[in-house]
């Protein structure tokens, strides 16, 4: 498929149908995230990004043989790996023996806030969650001085149209 | 895209509906789902939904770049300044707990909605930034 906006939109599509499949895993803190981030707005900036370059993807000039044999024997690799994991909803399983329930139990104590996942993101774990933020800050930063910083060096009426 | 009247009529209904519900989000995150990553994002959404149909300058009227940038800086601010008010109140670093000494459990909830509320500032004026920056270099 050489057509980018096919490619973008399938993009979208496929964040969406995770945002729903999040949603059946009862996880809507992670769907919302899904939905908003994955769909919308990296749909969006994808289609700036064609906007600003093509909407065709170059034909490639060498065969992708190697390439697609690493990603099938690595794609093999990780099916495999399933195979060894806990059964979904498995009482045994580690996800739902030891963090879930001291959490879900201490919770009602140590914070007055209902929101379980709020309260494990942001005063539990409030360490990562800074961590998180200073990321997406940082890249912000990045893409504001490397976007902002060429447009400056290349001559007026150039940009833009003719960068791929 | 300013002469598709439809377009623009209906999205200036709806855009009050989408900054409102990135609030609800945000402030309501402690009792449903949502908080300041989400809230942020979905801010952000009207911004760029305003941009698609108004045109850049009008998001830089109501956004400086200046103002967008201050916005980034000050959310990490917000989030790293309350674990530093913690450590002042003679506690760790982001425990909440030195908020509201005498009961702990309000303290933790003051200190959530402040720290979400630096998130969602920070993730906000990111998207911003980073979709005015995108759209602006097309027609530089």
């Amino acid at each position: 498929m050489r057509g980018l906006f096919a490619a973008v939109m399938l993009m979208g599509i496929f964040s969406f149908l995770g945002a729903s499949w999040m949603l059946l895993l009862d996880a809507p803190d992670v769907a919302f995230t899904e939905a908003s981030v994955g769909a919308g707005i990296s749909t969006i900036l994808a289609l700036a990004t064609l906007a600003l370059t093509t909407r065709k993807a170059k034909v490639p000039v060498r065969r992708p043989a190697l390439p697609l044999l690493i990603v099938a024997v690595t794609g093999a690799a990780l099916v495999y790996g399933t195979l060894d994991m806990p059964h979904f909803g498995d009482p045994e399983a580690p996800a739902s023996n030891y963090p879930h329930p001291s959490y879900v139990e201490r919770t009602e104590d140590d914070i007055h806030v209902p929101n379980v996942v709020t309260a494990v993101l942001a005063s539990y774990r409030g360490y990562d969650t800074l961590g998180e933020t200073v990321v997406i800050f940082t890249a912000g930063i990045a893409v504001l001085a490397l976007l902002r910083g060429s447009r400056k060096r290349r001559p007026a009426g150039g940009g833009g149209e003719d960068a791929r | 895209m300013t002469d598709h009247t439809i377009l623009r009529v209906v999205s200036k209904l709806l855009l009050p509906y989408v900054l409102l519900f990135a609030l609800y989000v945000q402030f309501h995150g402690d009792y449903g789902p949502g908080g300041g990553f989400q809230a942020g994002v979905i801010f952000a959404a009207g911004f760029v939904l305003y941009g698609l149909i108004f045109g850049l300058t009008a998001v830089r009227r109501v956004a400086p770049a200046r103002m967008v940038e201050l916005v980034i800086a000050t959310g990490v601010l917000v989030y790293a300044g309350t674990g530093v008010v913690a450590m002042l109140l003679g506690r760790n670093f982001l425990d909440y707990d030195a908020l509201n000494p005498a009961h702990p459990s309000t303290g933790q909830h003051y200190g959530i909605l402040v720290v979400e509320l630096g998130v969602g500032m920070t993730v906000a004026a990111v998207m911003i930034a980073i979709y005015s920056t995108f759209a602006g270099r097309g027609r530089a």
